[in-house]
């Protein structure tokens, strides 16, 4: 299984012959950012072009107001214009004519320097910077969207907003949110450290790896751009026939979807195939890290379940501007169609946001408690049972919805099910406590705090999956407070604990702790003031995306928008921390500061350039803390042959007998 | 990079987002049309006078083809493209609706009943109406809904300018065929922002004709503002 | 469920505290008081309360998840807090922990215990949903579990179902009575101690039809008919809200119902029926669904030249509408 690999030969990202360099060009002259925005900005003018020149044949579009055209095919041009301006193509085209790549990281050292984040890199190691960074960006803006939510809700008569600004508000908060956010572990930590973790010095596919980042930056730029053009007003899911009745800002809203979950295939596909084929010697499925397990199945999520997406995403930007009638009831559409495609999808995409989390959490607790990983197979087979039956359990989202009424209490089955391998995480997590020395540095407050918020979530979620129940609770504050719970409580709170534990290895430098433990108090603390209450408020009866409510409900109301600016005022720590840190202040943190046996942390900090110096040799698992004698997580510096030996079947030397 | 260098580029940086996050919250999500106030002036048991107009387009906006309502400041008697105004509680309101639009079928024809008027009547062209029929004959151009009250009256349209087309071709139009709809409600004690629609499916080029003009403030939905 | 395994531990009895019994303990009296608590005192006010079939039925399906998902709740609480007050690393203690890799009569006891539950509420789910003929959720147009009762669409009388079609639109549910001839409201007034079968329709967008005391949410589907069923038990009022993003006043989509005597239920129809006597002629047909874009008197040519509009449609797919296949 695992990639066969001499230590001594240069393994290159992305293929290239790594003989012949040419000659280097002047940065402003090489393809980055800079460009990527010239590319852009003349695709759309192109787009839109083209795109009037269509509507101008039209008979119906000079009579209304369907200008969606021009604005899809701008976007879409926009899209291979930035591709292009990154030099996305100049690979393929090169390799074409026949003339060598012009790989740059091949260059003695790789590429370095502060420019190489704002390029198309093959660096995985980049890659996950460039996402980091980019993740917390994203976060951020959809946070201020949601302050302003709760600002509008501080009161039930009187408005900050119109009703118009505020639906507009709640759609950009729930869509960047929901489509960015699927990316927030998977991106930064699964890209930097799969390879590590997994001993290997690339990604399967770089060249993917890298165009499924630099996608990302314009899905949020076109969701934003939604509000130039009026706003969508139609929340995240984005239903017809609300939808196509819309105005322009929905073709941003389904663009950017549908072009994030293309980047969401890409990044899954890359990291499915990265995990299965290029695992080091040794590093047998029995001795995968939990992240690597929990990435991997958020990949195999991610590569089934955003095709449906995107589909449903093209269905109704066909419906808006070709005029087709996929889900336009009276002309032999269904908007349960849509509804069917996007909850297939939406419904693993709430587990593609719940089990990078369950990944980070099993996989710090050991490295803090200082003891094996309690049930190791039981983690395994729960992050597998819960890929596998995220699948089948979409339709409870349409229990009022009208569907076929026998479908109910199977799907109330399937859903109470999953509950049994989300289970089996806190059994492990559990167990792994058991007697354990528990440091209680940052990232472990963190890791604990995602079991209290995952288990009032998962709980809560119980109730929902119950049809009577479930009559109550559907479409209100209740649902809002639950998948709060699961997402914020869990995937941020995971995201949270991954940039403490992680960052000296990806950065080489440290966090502030003290401010660590003060944004996390200020955090958890706020986190569950803001979001508890509204579990009340929706048995209360007040329901989603509402900008008027009961008077009664305004008590609660404002010590939930309370809570939440203090909620803001925790993320506005962590900016602060992480600015400082990684910018100003830049404390060093070179070795293995949590003594842990993860092989991620075998290496330098941050790694060289193709990680290891050779490919190591797992000797044994990651989480075998207190075990007495016992041999060391890898060999870091193979004998020459060992692995050819080994893989031909005829060796017979003593790394033969743990490969 | 020096200290000084990063430090700065974090300053620029951070001013940027700042200046850029400031100009989207004014320039997007706090503009709108104006409030026409007409509580100021009004002693407490007189009525208030509200006159709008109903326009087949708006060429003083930037959707020139979406229909709109205008209302006309009490003041300075201008027609002001706005669809918000301020009355006092509990007041008559005694409303004048200059109908320049022509006739659009009701999705719903129920919506042709006026209710929530004193006397559940309006009166079209000094014609007294109960309920009209827009599925019969074109009768119906808009109709003035405020839910939040109980309130509904369709406003008529009489079909010769609908089979005309002769509809005025600048807003605010000032003259032209037209209808003159009549109505009073009692404005309610509480105060409070109450939404008013028009339920005529009139956002031509939209689903179910219910997007664009119908669901923008300004042009053929607003709010009643109640002082207290 | 899950302490019976955490009983045996796994060095019970080999010397230091048992820590097993403890945290079974304390989780015992906690886990009793906390469904005391919940049984007692919250459960009588759970919401959405006890106003009608479906509400009675959503209360005591939300008590029965809060009385099963606490002890769960407190076990876990117990333990991590057990576990972080206890197994702390102490200060110069830099050795790792036991190096425990499993037991197997924990896993397996967890995994048979959370499954059984697991089963147990899917079952209990089941049967609810039956006994209360579809928990007063939208069944769509054929639903399977019907209430008792002929249903006549031309006249009513006590004992069978009432037919109450419930119309969304932008951004006001009205509400049809077909069995007293087919007159329209805004009102929503239902008679107590009759079975009531809601027929939620939409004009235009989806919405959702929320009586929230009654216990009943239908999704207004266009083109659809989505049926649900309830029995008002006691009198008063309840409110009605939109529960499905419907545009731009959807939050102001809200009005209040009531539940009245069978007497004063036929003397309000019989009022309104002649209240709206005017406008109940100028409606089409009474039918499960309507489609608005269809109107006879229409069909004849243009209405409005300017925008090519020849019903109420709204003229997106003017004028080459695609034809139905």
């Amino acid at each position: 299984m695992a990639i066969e690999t001499e230590p001594g030969t240069t393994q290159q990202p992305g293929g290239a012959d790594p003989g012949a360099p040419g000659p280097v060009r002047a940065w402003w002259r090489r393809p980055a950012v800079h460009t990527a925005v010239i590319g852009a900005v003349v695709g759309y003018a192109v787009g839109h072009w083209i795109g009037n020149l269509f509507s101008a044949s039209y008979q119906q579009l000079p009579l209304s107001d369907s200008y969606d055209l021009p604005i899809v095919l701008g976007y879409l041009l926009m899209v291979i214009g930035w591709l292009i301006g990154l030099g996305f193509f100049n690979d393929a085209f090169l390799q074409m004519r026949g003339r060598r790549l012009q790989d740059y990281e091949l260059r003695g050292g790789g590429d370095v320097g502060l420019a190489r984040y704002f390029r198309f890199t093959h660096d995985h190691k980049v890659v996950g910077i460039q996402y980091l960074i980019g993740m917390v960006i994203y976060f951020c803006t959809a946070g201020l969207f949601a302050m302003a939510i709760r600002t509008e809700l501080l009161s039930p008569v009187h408005h900050v907003f119109s009703s118009s600004v505020y639906v507009e508000i709640v759609g950009e908060h729930g869509t960047m949110m929901m489509m960015l956010m699927t990316s927030v572990i998977l991106g930064p930590f699964g890209n930097y450290l799969i390879p590590l973790m997994i001993g290997s010095k690339r990604v399967a596919f770089p060249r993917l790896e890298a165009l499924s980042f630099w996608l990302t930056p314009l899905a949020f730029l076109i969701l934003l751009s939604a509000i130039l053009l009026g706003g969508f007003h139609m929340g995240w899911t984005g239903y017809p026939s609300l939808s196509v009745q819309d105005g322009a800002g929905v073709d941003a809203y389904a663009f950017a979807f549908g072009l994030m979950g293309i980047s969401m295939i890409l990044a899954g596909f890359n990291l499915l195939v990265t995990v299965i084929c290029y695992r080091a010697p040794g590093m047998r499925w029995s001795r995968l890290p939990m992240f690597v397990w929990g990435i991997l199945g958020t990949a195999v999520m991610m590569t089934l379940a955003a095709p449906i997406l995107t589909g449903g995403m093209y269905m109704l930007l066909l419906d808006r501007t070709a005029q087709t009638a996929f889900f336009a009831p009276r002309l032999g559409g269904s908007t349960y169609l849509y509804q069917d495609l996007f909850w297939f999808f939406g419904h693993p995409e709430v587990y593609i946001l719940a089990l990078p989390g369950f990944g980070i959490v099993l996989e710090l607790l050991p490295v803090f408690c200082r003891k094996p990983l309690f049930g190791y197979k039981v983690a395994a087979a729960g992050m597998v049972g819960v890929t596998l039956l995220s699948f089948f359990v979409w339709q409870h989202h349409l229990f009022d919805s009208g569907i076929n009424p026998d479908m109910r209490p199977l799907f109330m089955l399937t859903t109470e099910l999953i509950s049994i391998p989300t289970g089996f995480i806190f059994l492990v997590g559990m167990g792994t406590l058991w007697k354990a020395k528990i440091r209680f540095t940052v990232p472990m407050l963190f890791c604990l705090a995602f079991f209290f918020n995952f288990l009032i979530g998962g709980l809560s979620g119980v109730f929902l999956s119950d049809v009577p129940a479930d009559t109550t609770e559907h479409g209100s504050f209740f649902v809002m407070a639950h998948f709060h719970y699961t997402i914020m409580g869990g995937l941020i709170f995971a995201f949270m604990a991954g940039c403490y534990y992680w960052l000296p290895k990806m950065m080489g430098i440290k966090l502030h702790e003290r401010l660590g433990k003060a944004q996390f108090w200020l955090m958890f603390i706020a986190f569950n003031s803001t979001f508890l209450p509204l579990f009340a408020v929706g048995l209360a009866g007040q329901p989603r995306r509402v900008f008027e409510y009961a008077r009664n409900l305004q008590t609660l109301n404002d010590w939930v928008s309370i809570s939440s600016f203090f909620l803001g005022a925790s993320i506005l720590i962590f900016v602060i921390n992480f600015v400082w840190s990684t910018v100003v202040a830049r404390v060093p943190e070179v070795g293995n500061p949590w003594q842990s046996r993860g092989l991620e942390w075998q290496t330098s900090s941050p790694p060289p350039a193709d990680n290891f110096a050779a490919v190591p040799v797992v000797l044994s698992g990651p989480y075998d803390y207190g075990v007495a004698d016992g041999p060391p997580v890898a060999d870091l510096d193979p004998p020459v042959g060992v692995l050819s030996a080994a893989n031909s079947g005829t060796g017979t030397d003593t790394a033969r007998a743990e490969v | 990079m020096s200290l000084p260098v990063r430090v700065g580029t974090l300053l620029v940086a951070f001013l940027a987002v700042v200046g850029g996050a400031i100009f989207v919250v004014i320039h997007f999500f706090l503009a709108g049309p104006p409030v026409i106030d007409f509580t100021a002036g009004v002693a407490p048991g007189q009525p208030v006078n509200i006159v709008l107009q109903e326009d087949p387009q708006n060429t003083v906006s930037n959707r020139p083809d979406w229909v709109s309502y205008f209302i006309q400041d009490p003041k300075t008697k201008q027609w002001v493209h706005t669809t918000l105004f301020k009355v006092p509680a509990g007041a008559r309101v005694n409303v004048t609706v200059l109908g320049y639009d022509g006739c659009t079928p009701l999705r719903n024809p129920f919506w042709g009943k006026v209710t929530g008027t004193i006397g559940n009547t309006a009166t079209v062209d000094g014609r007294t109406v109960r309920a009209l029929n827009s599925w019969r004959t074109c009768s119906v151009a808009h109709t003035f809904s405020i839910p939040g009250i109980g309130l509904n009256v369709p406003m008529g349209s009489p079909t010769t300018i609908a089979e005309n087309n002769n509809l005025c071709g600048t807003s605010p139009c000032t003259s032209g065929p037209h209808a003159t709809i009549k109505f009073s409600f009692i404005a309610p004690q509480t105060a409070g922002a109450y939404f008013w629609q028009c339920r005529v499916p009139c956002g031509g080029g939209y689903v179910t004709g219910f997007g664009g003009p119908m669901q923008a403030p300004g042009f053929m939905t607003g709010q009643m503002e109640v002082a207290s | 469920m899950a302490a019976d395994s955490q009983a045996t531990t796994p060095d019970a009895g080999r010397g230091g505290p048992n820590h097993g019994l403890r945290i079974f303990l304390i989780w015992l009296v906690l886990a009793i008081v906390a469904d005391l608590l919940i049984g007692f005192l919250l459960a009588p006010h759970m919401p959405p309360g006890n106003m009608s079939s479906s509400a009675h039925d959503e209360q005591g399906a939300i008590n029965v998840m809060a009385l099963m998902s606490a002890p769960v709740l407190v076990f876990v609480l117990v333990y991590f807090a057990y576990a972080l007050t206890v197994w702390r690393q102490r200060d110069g203690d830099e050795d790792d922990g036991p190096p425990l890799h499993g037991h197997a009569a924990i896993q397996t006891g967890w995994i048979v215990g959370t499954s059984v539950v697991v089963l147990a509420l899917a079952v209990f789910g089941t049967v609810e949903l039956i006994n209360s003929h579809g928990a007063g959720a939208g069944e769509g147009p054929v639903p399977i579990w019907k209430p008792p009762g002929t249903v006549s669409l031309t006249s009513w009388s006590p004992g069978a179902p009432l037919q109450v079609q419930v119309i969304g639109q932008q951004w006001r549910f009205t509400y049809r009575y077909p069995q007293f001839g087919g007159f329209e409201t805004t009102q929503l007034v239902i008679p107590q101690g009759q079975w009531v079968q809601f027929n939620v329709t939409s004009l235009d967008v989806i919405h959702s039809f929320w009586a929230y005391q009654l216990g009943v949410k239908a999704d207004a589907n266009p083109n659809v008919n989505n049926v649900a069923y309830t029995k008002p038990t006691q009198l008063g009022q309840f409110t009605v809200r939109c529960a499905e993003l419907c545009g731009l006043w959807h939050g102001a989509m809200f009005d209040y119902g009531k539940v009245v005597t069978v007497s004063q239920f036929q003397a309000w129809a019989a009022s309104t029926k002649a209240f709206m006597a005017d406008v109940t002629t100028m409606l089409p047909t009474y039918a499960t669904t309507y489609d608005p874009t269809v109107i006879p008197a229409f069909r004849s040519g243009p209405v409005m030249k300017k925008l090519g509009l020849t019903s109420a449609g709204g003229g997106y797919y003017p004028p080459q509408d695609p034809v139905q296949p």
